[in-house]
């Protein structure tokens, strides 16, 4: 079980800020922080894994303290036993695929573990290449494995997969949720795409301006837990088009572009660039499977 | 005709002993310099660059007076480790250290700038200490820029001529280098040997770095 309660000055886009989280992580548990960028997820998950300081507070992993301001302990990160999954992966260059993650093994670890990592990410193929020549989907596989390859107690994912494309995203989804299930650890995943979270995590902490706003399922954080007779949806406008006494207005939601019909005293307010919520009565919607 | 070979010779220890040298301690240097924040930084940083805009004659001269018995600096030299600089080849090997150092320090530093932070971070968080993640992850990632200040070094010791000029005068076997030996050459109207000197250090230079532009180009792609 892993207990946090940290402050942290922080330096936002608008100004300066605190960043105070206070929470529990129950072993096996698969938490994401969730929330726009610049709101400290990214410095609270460093915070825990010792890459940064907190100014005050206390970090306690089962019975061991990793931090305590009061006290002066701070654990150095070489002792803490995390797996940090960087953005931009950060595999050494001048390793191989293999020498990636036998260099990850810690004193005493058994070599075969390598072996076994290699087989279950389906990496046995690119074993002597160098980074540099693989793909994003596989450099993330890569380091993944690197990260297990030390046997953290805890895994910290910082956008695990927000380089890339759709389809590998959602492959690598189903890969991390095997192999956190698999070695059973406590893992913390910052992201802020609600299908990632909705799919990994078994705990949201939604967190606004350097604090934890709210908390519970995926299911109750973003679908307002009853079946809803409406749509919602966010996205940005891309483009207006007067039509007669309508608009024409085309909105980028996720990664589809939709035209709607909208009336001219709501298009005067718009323009171009704008982050507008689309809300409509769908009572009886068509559900059509794709294949 | 017969061409002493002693000056080339001597030109080329002369740039090893310093190469070594520089990369002992200007690795180091620019891995600290590449990470403090100490208020002085910039201070340090154009002490370093110094050489590359002052004037060789400058430094030779001050470093001639530094290294003279009469001064302090020299005279105990002389006492704790019967050390002469001036006019001797060790003295022109630690001339050489000063006068180089910005050509090993500089590509260095910047390579150690350039590496993303996250790879340090990535083998701390991984359980390697300081030293392991300094042998095994950053330096093996700067390789090229080792390259380039190891030969940078090399070759603008081999190309120095108004420092040697200044504390090391012109003796045969101790300071008299390739360059000097050029000059003093061309002094005494001897082209023939001028030539001869001046020819092999062109073409050598020129296949030190045709070297290193091959091997860049191969290895660290």
């Amino acid at each position: 079980m892993i207990q946090a309660s940290i402050t942290k000055q922080l330096q936002g886009a608008h100004g300066a800020f605190t960043l105070h989280a206070d929470f529990q992580l129950e072993q096996g548990e698969f938490v994401a922080l969730y929330g726009p960028s610049g709101v400290g997820k990214t410095t609270l998950l460093r915070c825990l894994a010792g890459l940064e300081q907190a100014e005050q507070g206390s970090i306690k992993a089962d019975n061991q303290v990793w931090l305590d301001c009061q006290a002066r302990i701070n654990l150095p990160t070489q002792q803490r036993r995390v797996g940090y999954m960087f953005q931009d992966y950060a595999l050494f260059p001048n390793m191989t695929v293999r020498g990636n993650l036998e260099f990850a093994l810690r004193k005493g670890a058994n070599r075969h573990r390598v072996e076994e990592l290699l087989e279950i990410m389906a990496l046995g193929g690119l074993q002597h290449s160098k980074p540099a020549t693989l793909s994003g989907g596989q450099k993330q596989r890569v380091a993944l494995a690197r990260t297990l390859a030390s046997e953290p107690q805890l895994l910290l994912l910082d956008e695990p997969l927000s380089a890339l494309d759709l389809e590998t995203r959602s492959r690598l989804q189903d890969e991390i949720l095997r192999l956190q299930q698999h070695f059973g650890i406590t893992t913390v995943m910052v992201s802020h795409d609600v299908g990632e979270v909705y799919k990994l995590a078994k705990r949201v902490l939604v967190m606004e301006a350097g604090r934890v706003v709210q908390q519970g399922t995926p299911s109750e954080m973003f679908s307002q837990g009853q079946t809803s007779g409406k749509f919602r949806v966010t996205g940005e406008v891309l483009a207006l088009e007067q039509m007669d006494v309508m608009f024409a207005l085309t909105v980028l939601v996720g990664n589809q572009i939709v035209r709607v019909v909208a009336m001219s005293d709501e298009a005067t307010a718009l323009s171009p660039g704008d982050r507008v919520m689309l809300v409509s009565k769908a009572f009886n919607p068509m559900v059509i499977k794709l294949d | 005709m017969h061409y002493d070979l002693s000056p080339l010779l001597l030109t080329f220890k002369l740039a090893l002993f310093t190469t070594v040298i520089l990369l002992c301690i200007g690795v180091p240097f620019a891995w600290w310099l590449a990470n403090t924040r100490i208020r002085i930084k910039p201070a340090v940083e154009a002490l370093v660059a110094m050489p590359l805009v002052l004037p060789p004659s400058v430094l030779g001269f001050y470093l001639l007076l530094a290294f003279s018995p009469e001064h302090w600096f020299g005279a105990w030299l002389d006492r704790a480790v019967g050390l002469r600089l001036a006019f001797s080849f060790e003295g022109l090997v630690l001339a050489s250290v000063i006068f180089s150092f910005p050509f090993m320090v500089h590509p260095i530093q910047a390579a150690f700038q350039n590496l993303p932070a996250s790879l340090k971070e990535a083998a701390y968080v991984l359980g390697k200490s300081r030293w392991q993640t300094f042998m095994r992850v950053l330096l093996p990632n700067i390789k090229p820029a080792l390259l380039s200040g190891t030969v940078l070094a090399f070759a603008h010791t081999v190309g120095e001529f108004g420092v040697v000029l200044m504390i090391g005068g012109n003796l045969p076997n101790e300071t008299r280098v390739a360059s000097i030996a050029i000059y003093d050459e061309v002094e005494s109207l001897n082209y023939a040997a001028a030539n001869f000197y001046a020819g092999i250090l062109f073409l050598l230079s020129f296949a030190i770095l045709l070297l290193v532009y091959i091997t860049n180009r191969r290895i660290f792609k």
